[in-house]
């Protein structure tokens, strides 16, 4: 079953803000993209589940002309507190890669 | 616009990033009308707003300054920089400007250099929220005194207004406060006439220098050129190229939404811009619309909260990398129990965090069953305490636990590698951004504090 790393040459996550997060997935082609923009597995429960976000306030974009899908969540803390490890959440990608898109949401 | 489009050299991402003179000498020659750039963003954290410091060191700002501000005075035209300082706070703003006499007075020129402030009081935010002036934007709910006063400082993002009134004023020099990036970009080719759409679309197209170009390890900056169908992008490095996809993929940096931007008094909307190559390595955009909306601001507060203190080993024992998981839960346990042991209620609600570099440190997560051990970690320890004093008292009670915690009992202590002695750092506090919400205003310079540096005058006089 293949996973976003397999159909996607980049993917990226950032801050946007300091109470929002957003990852970039570049599908490698327009049949990937097609095949897996709307996946349910990259859905809101997705996001609970690697995340913790609030299912609520999970936004998700596709951009046809650049054969991406952006996705993105409110923190449930913000940016720089007592635990942060990822100030710039530049890292949080790493979760997104092995997601297997032909699965059910969140699963 | 009666001499065609507007064209602004947009030197670099953030001033302090490094101008390159060569990149701006040929903006010049394509009859750039002024040069832009915003020196900072919130990205980096709230410690730069707290503390009203810059994350740039002071040589770097000053060498880009000293770039921008000859080129500005040879050619005789405005350098506008926005979120000075890196947080944009009255301290982040006085700091650049104290450089920026600095740089003028070496360079023997006399520009008259606004000044624009748009930190808030609290008094005045308060009064505003009682009248309902100010909204929460999501995740965050409306907002309380408590919020406001827990804040060092709160500054307004300003939009494009005040710098038009600054460059209508006769500004050669604008110091900006905390401003959208894209405003900070846009307001020149607005003053002059250039269409809403384009010249925001421009600036934020722009507003990470060579972001939007192809070969972003090649040269600082790019040229926007503003007219009335649309505006072109080209980098200002002749070795590089903008093409429709590393203009258009601009759109999707750091931006919660790829289509829709909110700012100051409207949303562009980006969503039916065409992207065509005019030549090799510029890009020409239309499309772009500015749907005018009613006058927002958004907030920026930070605190300093809690106060932490750190400690760093290193560990190459294969017995401990082969447990890792169990090691660290071990030794929390421990140094909980250490600091209730020794300390004891005086530590109050103090929390301990172990971060495994080289393991889980980034993710918190556990590594599923049968992860290979890593070569060696790095062990992050990290003390929140309400003082630093107690922050400090924790690591210490805690440091020979720390330093000596073994995997099990029945061998001698090991020692882990400290990297240096004292091994415990006072950290400072816990920085945090506060607000996320807008303040609505019926004039865009309500909340906005021009003065100004008049170095004509002080030569004059």
């Amino acid at each position: 079953m293949p996973t976003v790393n397999d159909v996607c040459h980049h993917v990226r996550s950032k801050n946007a803000g300091p109470y929002w997060v957003t990852f970039d997935l570049f599908f490698k082609d327009p049949e990937s993209f097609g095949r897996y923009a709307d996946s349910p597995a990259l859905g809101p429960p997705q996001m609970e589940r690697l995340f913790g976000a609030d299912p609520a306030l999970v936004k998700r974009f596709t951009v046809p002309s650049l054969n991406v899908v952006k996705i993105s969540y409110a923190r449930s803390s913000p940016q720089g507190g007592m635990v942060e490890r990822d100030m710039h959440c530049g890292q949080q990608f790493v979760r997104l890669l092995d997601v297997e898109l032909d699965a059910p949401a969140g699963a | 616009m009666p001499g065609g489009p507007i064209k602004i050299i947009v030197p670099t991402g953030s001033l302090g990033a490094g101008a390159v003179e060569a990149e701006i000498r040929y903006g010049l020659s394509r009859g750039a009308h002024a040069i832009a750039t915003d020196a900072g963003s919130t990205d980096s954290g709230a410690a730069y707003l707290a503390l009203g410091i810059s994350k740039n060191n002071r040589g770097s700002v000053k060498r880009d300054l000293t770039i921008l501000m000859k080129a500005g005075a040879e050619a005789g035209i405005p350098v506008i920089i926005g979120t000075s300082g890196q947080a944009g706070g009255d301290r982040n703003l006085d700091w650049t400007r104290d450089i920026a006499v600095e740089v003028a007075r070496e360079l023997g020129i006399s520009p008259r250099i606004a000044l624009l402030y748009s930190e808030q009081d609290k008094t005045t935010l308060k009064t505003l929220n009682a009248a309902g002036r100010i909204t929460p934007l999501a995740p965050l709910g409306p907002l309380d005194d408590a919020t406001v006063d827990a804040c060092e400082h709160i500054v307004a993002a300003m939009g494009p207004e005040p710098y038009m009134a600054a460059l209508q004023a006769g500004a050669d020099i604008i110091l900006g406060g905390r401003t959208t990036d894209t405003a900070v970009l846009a307001c020149f080719a607005l003053l002059h006439g250039a269409p809403s759409g384009p010249s925001w679309h421009a600036g934020k197209v722009a507003e990470c220098g060579a972001q939007c170009t192809v070969y972003r390890d090649r040269g600082s900056g790019v040229l926007i050129s503003i007219g009335q169908d649309g505006f072109e992008v080209e980098p200002l490095s002749q070795d590089n190229r903008c093409d429709p996809e590393s203009v258009s993929a601009h759109m999707l940096y750091e931006n919660s939404d790829p289509f829709r931007l909110t700012e100051p008094g409207g949303v562009l909307d980006v969503t039916d811009a065409v992207y065509v190559p005019v030549d090799d390595r510029t890009v020409k955009v239309t499309g772009s619309v500015w749907e005018p909306k009613p006058y927002t601001m958004k907030l920026e507060g930070a605190a300093a909260s809690r106060f932490q203190t750190v400690m760093l080993i290193g560990i190459q024992d294969p017995d401990v990398l082969a447990r890792v998981d169990e090691f660290h839960d071990k030794m929390l346990a421990a140094l909980y129990h250490r600091v209730h042991s020794t300390i004891g209620e005086a530590a109050g609600d103090f929390h301990i965090s172990l971060r495994m570099y080289g393991w889980n440190a980034v993710s918190g997560d556990k590594p599923p069953e049968g992860t290979p051990p890593p070569r060696e970690i790095g062990v992050l320890f990290v003390a929140t305490a309400d003082s630093q004093e107690m922050a400090s008292q924790i690591a210490k009670a805690c440091n020979p636990y720390f330093f000596h915690f073994p995997l099990s009992m029945d061998k001698e202590l090991p020692s882990y590698g400290f990297a240096f002695t004292p091994a415990d750092i006072d950290r400072g506090p816990v920085y945090e951004f506060k607000l996320n919400h807008v303040v609505h205003v019926d004039d865009p310079m309500a909340l906005v504090r021009t003065e100004w540096v008049d170095l004509r005058k002080v030569e004059a006089a």
